[in-house]
């Protein structure tokens, strides 16, 4: 066990995997950095946010590609490579510029293995960092899983610690299916005791990070943290169970459901726009599944249905905060 | 490049089987035999078969929703085939897929596309595998004409030159993006050298001359399996038919399919000269042409008497696991 900040563990799994499986390659935009121009000194990067740094030097320019700036060809390479043999790792920098490439994802990878009638593998993940609270604003900071969690054919990871990090992305690189696996830019910094060796997290297996008897909050990627010091704060006062469901595609709602059965009461915590988020599909599961196990109506947290905006003022306001969700948290216990 | 008789008889029988089977589909389609949407090959066989003839199974391409000609000339069975675009059960792609999206993987046939210029990219995806694993093959990006404004396309040219990968652009000018003349879509007015722009060889070629695009494209496979980079063959084909079936082309004088169907038919032209230089009997090739009947109308029978999917199957195949 070693205490490593989530950047380390994402690029101690990409390591491990492409250790392990020469036909792992990583593919994307000034991942390996510094080749051509004025220095030409290929190697001198590793992605803008350091993720992949000292890969290059390690596994060599044939399995750590750097691109033009050109989204849909690095999507089209990962998923026509993910059909001939290899299994790509394309890093889109910021989820927003997944706008530029969609058909490749939702029309081409995530369609090929029920177009062609079950003959075809797209072993392909596509890495990409998402969220606000770098004030980079509305194509910079979207939180864009629910569109991809829409798709049929894609399953999206969202780790909320260093540790999930490191074992989704193990397991997202070994499966068959094209992954989206989402990282939240804030979180890079954040440390956590992560296992030296290799190991894998199954998707769709739920995470209590608390367990509670008094309310259940179904939290998503950076606010299952969030949810976590609420529930830390309230202990002794209410008792909270909080969900980290670390994969919306496939989405673990047997664990939602037994923890709304057991409290009785629920917040549902969501950074994503509130209109079809992953918010709204756990308030539909209980709906549907546990409704009469509620003992007062649930409540939806969410950022207003708006862009995310620049002013730091602004988008303090726009990403729902541990308060808004103590609030909640006290509104559902005072039914 | 010198060929054997036995790849003369294959390449005509391929382009006659691609001739035949759309024929065919054009009378099913109108009876309605065939569902959803279906845009047909004819006038542009010589293209996929010139192509092809230079590939392995292991050699990968990535095709367009004009796709059965590149299907059958990379030796997709042909009843798997009839099947599919049926969306039978028993189909290519059992029945899921159908005329748009028609694939066999295992022939190195990753799909006809619905979507215009999506192809290039996976096409680059084949070369950059084929590259990494350094096992010789190459990909070929099929497109037409209008799929070559798409960014995707500027976009995988480009990157197939500054990765240096083994990625042919077969590029099927048949005179129309959907119902738009190139006359008037092409800003450059010239698809050749714009594509030479990106930095690969491009030639263009008559492509409904089977020799000229069997020459040009064998220069462009040994360029690209030598491990020099991509190159680009502009193969000007134009369709004898409309950009889907039912498309009554209010776009285009008529009279210029009834010129194409006189002056430049592949499979006449081919021919020709065959059996002007004596290369081929005309009575061999009169055999392969009642042979393609035969397994096309044996198809169509096969594939209206077919069970479609079970309502099961619905459901199955989205992922490898879930």
């Amino acid at each position: 066990m070693t205490t490593r900040t989530f950047r380390e563990a994402i690029n101690h799994a990409l390591d491990l995997e492409m250790e392990r499986d020469p036909t792992v390659i990583l593919i994307g935009e000034d991942i390996v950095g510094g080749h051509g121009g004025s220095s030409n000194n290929p190697g001198a990067g590793g992605g803008i946010m350091g993720i992949t740094g000292g890969l290059f030097q390690k596994y060599g320019a044939s399995r750590v590609i750097d691109t033009p700036i050109s989204e849909s060809a690095i999507m089209g390479s990962a998923a026509g490579s993910a059909l001939t043999g290899l299994r790509p790792v394309a890093e889109m920098m910021f989820a927003d510029f997944l706008g530029v490439c969609f058909d490749q994802i939702f029309n081409q990878a995530a369609k090929f293995r029920y177009m062609f009638g079950g003959h075809a593998r797209t072993p392909m993940v596509v890495r990409c960092m998402t969220g606000a609270g770098f004030g980079a604003a509305a194509q910079h900071s979207q939180a864009l899983w629910p569109i991809f969690t829409h798709i049929p054919g894609l399953k999206v990871v969202l780790p909320s610690n260093p540790r999930d990090a490191k074992g989704l992305l193990i397991t997202a690189i070994r499966d068959d299916d094209p992954v989206i696996f989402m990282e939240h830019k804030v979180m890079y910094d954040d440390e956590g005791e992560v296992p030296d060796e290799s190991y894998a997290i199954p998707f769709g297996e739920a995470n209590l990070t608390r367990e509670g008897d008094d309310v259940t909050i179904v939290a998503f990627g950076r606010l299952v943290n969030f949810a976590n010091q609420v529930a830390d704060k309230l202990a002794g006062e209410i008792s909270v169970e909080v969900v980290d469901p670390r994969t919306t595609s496939p989405l673990d709602t047997e664990v939602i459901l037994e923890s709304v059965a057991h409290t009785g009461r629920l917040v549902v915590v969501d950074e994503a726009y509130p209109l079809c988020s992953m918010a709204s599909e756990a308030l539909s599961t209980v709906a549907l599944n546990e409704l009469g196990s509620l003992k007062a109506p649930p409540k939806k947290i969410t950022p207003p249905h708006t862009p995310v905006p620049a002013s730091p003022v602004l988008e303090a306001l726009y990403v729902p905060s541990p308060e808004t969700i103590e609030t909640a948290v006290r509104e559902v216990m005072s039914v | 490049m010198e060929q054997s008789n036995e790849d003369l008889l294959k390449a005509y029988r391929t382009m006659k089987t691609i001739r035949e089977f759309e024929a065919r589909i054009a009378k099913e389609f109108e009876a309605g035999t065939v569902p959803g949407f279906t845009h047909l090959y004819m006038g542009q066989e010589a293209v996929a078969t010139g192509v092809c003839m230079h590939l392995s199974d292991q050699d990968a391409i990535s095709s367009t929703h004009r796709g059965h000609g590149h299907c059958i000339a990379k030796g997709c069975d042909v009843r798997g085939m009839m099947l599919e675009l049926f969306c039978k059960r028993d189909g290519l792609c059992h029945g899921k897929g159908g005329s748009m999206h028609i694939a066999d993987i295992s022939k190195g046939m990753l799909g006809a596309n619905a979507i215009v210029g999506a192809g290039a990219p996976l096409a680059v995806g084949a070369g950059l595998a084929a590259k990494t694993l350094g096992n010789g093959h190459v990909s070929v990006a099929f497109g037409g004409d209008g799929a070559t404004n798409q960014g995707t396309v500027f976009e995988a040219m480009n990157m197939a030159v500054v990765l240096k990968l083994p990625v042919i652009f077969a590029i099927e000018n048949n005179g129309y993006g959907e119902h738009t003349g190139i006359d008037y879509h092409l800003g450059s007015g010239d698809l050749t050298s714009r594509t030479a722009a990106f930095g690969m060889p491009a030639v263009k070629v008559d492509g409904t001359d089977y020799f000229a695009v069997y020459e040009a494209v064998g220069e462009a496979v040994k360029h690209a399996r030598s491990g020099e980079g991509p190159a680009a063959v502009e193969c000007v084909a134009p369709r004898w038919r409309g950009h889907f079936e039912g498309d009554p082309q209010t776009y285009r004088n008529l009279d210029e399919i009834k010129e194409l169907r006189e002056k430049q038919d592949c499979l006449k032209r081919f021919r020709e000269h065959v059996t002007k230089r004596k290369w081929l009997k005309a009575a061999d090739m009169d055999a392969i042409d009642k042979e393609v009947l035969q397994l096309i109308d044996d198809s169509v029978k096969d594939a209206i008497a077919a069970a479609p999917p079970l309502p099961e199957d619905l459901t199955t195949d989205v992922y490898v696991s879930y």
